[in-house]
C-alpha cells in the first residue's frame, strides 16, 4: 500500500515536471481562413503558400517572444458562408489570438462581425475600402483599396486625356465595390460614365456586354473591376471583339496567372498593382526594392511559381501582426491590437505602411505603381499621373 | 443587326455546348429512365484531362482521344457500379445517386488535377472572323460543327443500325425489349457510354473558348438539363433544339436586357416550361392509361 502511493506520488511529480519544461502547449495560434480553391484560387494559394514559408521561418528563427507560431489555416473555397463557419470554428474551437485572412472581400464581410464580437485582431487581405471604412476596431488591412485602384486608374486617364469611359464589373462583392467607388469619385477626376455593364464571376462569355459598350458613341476607355476568372474571359473577349480602346484592369488581377490564361489578349492591358510586381524592375533608390526583390526571390525559390501581390499581402499581414506582437511583449488581444494600428514606417510589399485610430490600411496612393502587361510581363509605366 | 448576329454567334456556341449535355440527358433517360446529374462532370473530365495529359507533354490530338476514353470509361463505371445496382429504386433515388457521383467526381478531379483555371489552344487560332460587323472565333465555328457532327453520327446509328433499333426498343418498353433478346444491361451500358464521349468531346472543343476548371460541371449540368426540358425529355432532337435555344436566350437577354439576369434565364425556362408546357417543345405527353 505504501510503496503504490511512493510509485503514484513519483509519476506525478515527475509529470508535473515533465509538463512544466515542456512549452509546446505555449504556441501562437494564428487563424487564417484562405480561399485555396475555387474562383478566387490565384488570390488563396500564394496567401497559404506564403503564409506557411514565413511561419516555418520565424519559428526557425526561435518564434515570437520565445514561443513559436501554429498557423491554423482553413480554404473557404471562394463561399462566403464556408468563410463564416470557419471563422466561428477559429474562435470556438481553435483559440486563436489573432487572424490573418478573409482573400476575399465577401468572406471578409461576413466575417467580421466574428472577430468584432470575439474581439481578436483581424486583418483581412481583401480589397474593398468597406472592410476600414468605417473603421472598426479589430478589423484592419494590408492591400490598396479599391478606391485607391479608382484613383490611379482615372489619374492615369486625366494624364491622356481620355475623359469618357465604360465599366464593366463582376457582380461579386469586389467587382461591385470597386465599381461603386469608382462611380463615387469620377466627378473628382472630370471623368464620365457613358455606359455600364456587369457579368457573374463564373460566366464564361462576356461578348453581349462588350459588344454593347463597343457600339456606345462616345466611349475612350475601359475598366474592368473584379477579379479572379472572369476578368481573364473579358479580356480574351475584348480583343476577340477587336476594340483597341485602352482597357484598365483592377489589382484583383495582379497575378501571373492572368496574363497566362488572358494569352495575347493581354498585350497593352494597364492596372494599378503593388511594387512587387516589377521587383527587379525598380530603381535602386527605392525603399521598397530589398524587401519586394527578397519575397520575390524567396517565394519563387520555394514554390517555383512566379510572384504575385496576394502573396505579397498575405506577407504584409503576418509581419505587421508579428511586429505588433513583439512590441506588446506578448499576445494579449487588446494590446497587440493596438499595436497593430500603431504601426509607422513598415515596409512592406505592398508600400509602406502607417497606421492610425482613423486610418487601418495605412497606404496611400503613392504606394499604388501603374503597370502594363508588355510582351507576357509587368512593366512599370513611365510617367503615370500620381 | 451586327449586334444581333454577335449575340446570336455567342449564344450559338455556348448553345451547343448546352446542346450537347442536353442529348446526353435525353440519351440516358431514354434507355433507362434515369436524369444523370453527373452528365457536366463529363464535360468537365474532356476538357481537364486534355489539359492535364497536353501538359504532361502528351501529344494535343492523342491526349483527346484519351480523355474521351477515360471520360467513357467513367460512364461506364458509373452504370455499372452505381446505377446498376440500385436498379429497381425510385426515380428521385436514382437521381440523387448520379448527384452523389457528380459530387464524388468533383471531389477526385480537385485532387487528381488542381484548383486552377486551364485552357487550351484553339484549333485554328484566335483571330476572329468578321462577318456583317460581327467577330466570330474560328472556335465557336469549330464547336458548332463538333456539334452537327456528332448529332448526325448519333442519328445515323439510331436510325439506321440494328444497335440503333435495339436502343429504341429499350427506350419503348424495357420488358419487351428483354423478351425478344436485346440485352438492355448492354443497350444502357452503351448509352452511359455514348453520353460521357459526347460531354468529353463538347468539353475539349469548347475549353478554349470558355475555359475549364474542377467545377465547371455544376453550372453546365443544371443549363443541359434545362436545354433538355426545354425541347422535350426524351427527344433527341429536341434536346439539340432546346440546348441552342437556352444559349441563344442567354445571350440575347444579356445583350438587350440585362447582363445581371444571365444565370437566371436558365431556371426561369425550367420554371416556364414546367407551368406551361411540361412535355417541352417536342415532347410528347406522358399518358397514361387507368
Amino acid at each position: 500500500m505504501a510503496r503504490n502511493h511512493i510509485v503514484a506520488t513519483i509519476g506525478i511529480g515527475a509529470s508535473i515536471l515533465f509538463a512544466a519544461c515542456h512549452p509546446a502547449s505555449a504556441q501562437i495560434k494564428i487563424g487564417a481562413v484562405l480561399s485555396v480553391t475555387g474562383p478566387a484560387s490565384f488570390l488563396g494559394d500564394p496567401e497559404k503558400k506564403t503564409l506557411e514559408m514565413y511561419a516555418d521561418a520565424i519559428n526557425a528563427k526561435g518564434g515570437v517572444n520565445g514561443q513559436k507560431l501554429q498557423l491554423v489555416i482553413y480554404d473557404d473555397g471562394g463561399d462566403a458562408n464556408n468563410a463564416r463557419t470557419f471563422a466561428t470554428r477559429l474562435v470556438e474551437e481553435d483559440k486563436i489570438v489573432a487572424m490573418v485572412g478573409g482573400t476575399s472581400t465577401g468572406a471578409t464581410l461576413a466575417m467580421i462581425p466574428v472577430f468584432e464580437e470575439a474581439q481578436i485582431p483581424f486583418i483581412s487581405l481583401a480589397g474593398a475600402v468597406q472592410i476600414i471604412e468605417p473603421v472598426r476596431k479589430w478589423v484592419f488591412k494590408t492591400p490598396h483599396t479599391d478606391r485607391m485602384a479608382c484613383e490611379k486608374i482615372f489619374a492615369d486617364l486625366k494624364h491622356r486625356n481620355l475623359t469618357t469611359i465604360a465599366i464593366i464589373s463582376g457582380t461579386d462583392a469586389f467587382g461591385k465595390s470597386m465599381r461603386d467607388q469608382c462611380v463615387a469619385v469620377a466627378p473628382k477626376y472630370g471623368i464620365t460614365i457613358a455606359h455600364e455593364e456587369t457579368y457573374g464571376p463564373r460566366d464564361s462569355d462576356m461578348t453581349p456586354q462588350l459588344t454593347n459598350i463597343k457600339n456606345t458613341a462616345g466611349v475612350q476607355a475601359v475598366v474592368n473591376t473584379g477579379f479572379g476568372q472572369g476578368p481573364a474571359i473579358v479580356t480574351r473577349n475584348y480583343r476577340q471583339l477587336g476594340i483597341t480602346l485602352p482597357f484598365y484592369q483592377s489589382h484583383g488581377v495582379a497575378s501571373k496567372q492572368f496574363i497566362d490564361l488572358a494569352g495575347a489578349a493581354a498585350e497593352g492591358v494597364r492596372l494599378p498593382a503593388a511594387a512587387l510586381l516589377v521587383a527587379e524592375k525598380l530603381p535602386d533608390s527605392d525603399p521598397q526594392k530589398p524587401v519586394v526583390v527578397n519575397y520575390s526571390r524567396e517565394y519563387q525559390k520555394q514554390t517555383g511559381q512566379a510572384v504575385s501581390t496576394f502573396g505579397g499581402h498575405a506577407y504584409d499581414g503576418l509581419m505587421i501582426l508579428v511586429q505588433a506582437m513583439q512590441r506588446a511583449k506578448g499576445t494579449d488581444k487588446a494590446q497587440v491590437r493596438d499595436e497593430i494600428e500603431k504601426t509607422k514606417g513598415y515596409i512592406g510589399t505592398g508600400g509602406i505602411v502607417n497606421m492610425s485610430p482613423t486610418d487601418h490600411v495605412g497606404l496611400d496612393l503613392s504606394a499604388f505603381r501603374m503597370l502594363e502587361i508588355k510582351n507576357g510581363d509587368w512593366t512599370l509605366v513611365p510617367d503615370a499621373g500620381s | 443587326m451586327a449586334e444581333f448576329l454577335q449575340f446570336a454567334f455567342s449564344g450559338l456556341t455556348v448553345g451547343a455546348v448546352y446542346a450537347l449535355v442536353a442529348l446526353g440527358f435525353t440519351l440516358i433517360y431514354n434507355a433507362s429512365g434515369v436524369v444523370n446529374f453527373a452528365q457536366g462532370e463529363f464535360v468537365m473530365l474532356g476538357g481537364m484531362s486534355t489539359v492535364f495529359l497536353a501538359l504532361a507533354g502528351v501529344p494535343l490530338p492523342l491526349a483527346a482521344l484519351i480523355a474521351v476514353i477515360v471520360a467513357v470509361a467513367l460512364g461506364l463505371a458509373l452504370h455499372r457500379f452505381a446505377i446498376e445496382p440500385a436498379r429497381g429504386a425510385g426515380a428521385v433515388t436514382l437521381i440523387m445517386i448520379t448527384i452523389g457521383a457528380s459530387i464524388f467526381l468533383r471531389g477526385a478531379a480537385q485532387i487528381v488535377f488542381d484548383k486552377r483555371f486551364h485552357s487550351l489552344p484553339p484549333l485554328f487560332g484566335g483571330d476572329p472572323i468578321r462577318f456583317a460587323g460581327a467577330a466570330i472565333l474560328p472556335q465557336s465555328l469549330v464547336v458548332l460543327a463538333g456539334a452537327a457532327v456528332v448529332v448526325v453520327l448519333l442519328w445515323g446509328v439510331i436510325d439506321r443500325t440494328l444497335l440503333g433499333k435495339a436502343v429504341i426498343a429499350t427506350a419503348a418498353n424495357r420488358l419487351a425489349a428483354r423478351l425478344v433478346g436485346i440485352n438492355t444491361r448492354r443497350i444502357v451500358d452503351f448509352s452511359f457510354a455514348v453520353s460521357a464521349a459526347i460531354g468529353a468531346v463538347a468539353g475539349i472543343l469548347i475549353t478554349p473558348i470558355t475555359l475549364t476548371s474542377y467545377d465547371v460541371g455544376t453550372l453546365l449540368a443544371l443549363k443541359g438539363f434545362a436545354g433538355a426540358m426545354l425541347g422535350g425529355m426524351g427527344s433527341a432532337f429536341g434536346a439539340v433544339v432546346g440546348g441552342l435555344l437556352l444559349g441563344l436566350l442567354e445571350a440575347f437577354s444579356a445583350g438587350y436586357i440585362s447582363s445581371n439576369y444571365k444565370d437566371a434565364v436558365a431556371f426561369l425556362v425550367i420554371l416556364a416550361v414546367l407551368f406551361v408546357v411540361p412535355q417541352g417543345l417536342l415532347g410528347r405527353a406522358q399518358v397514361e392509361r387507368v
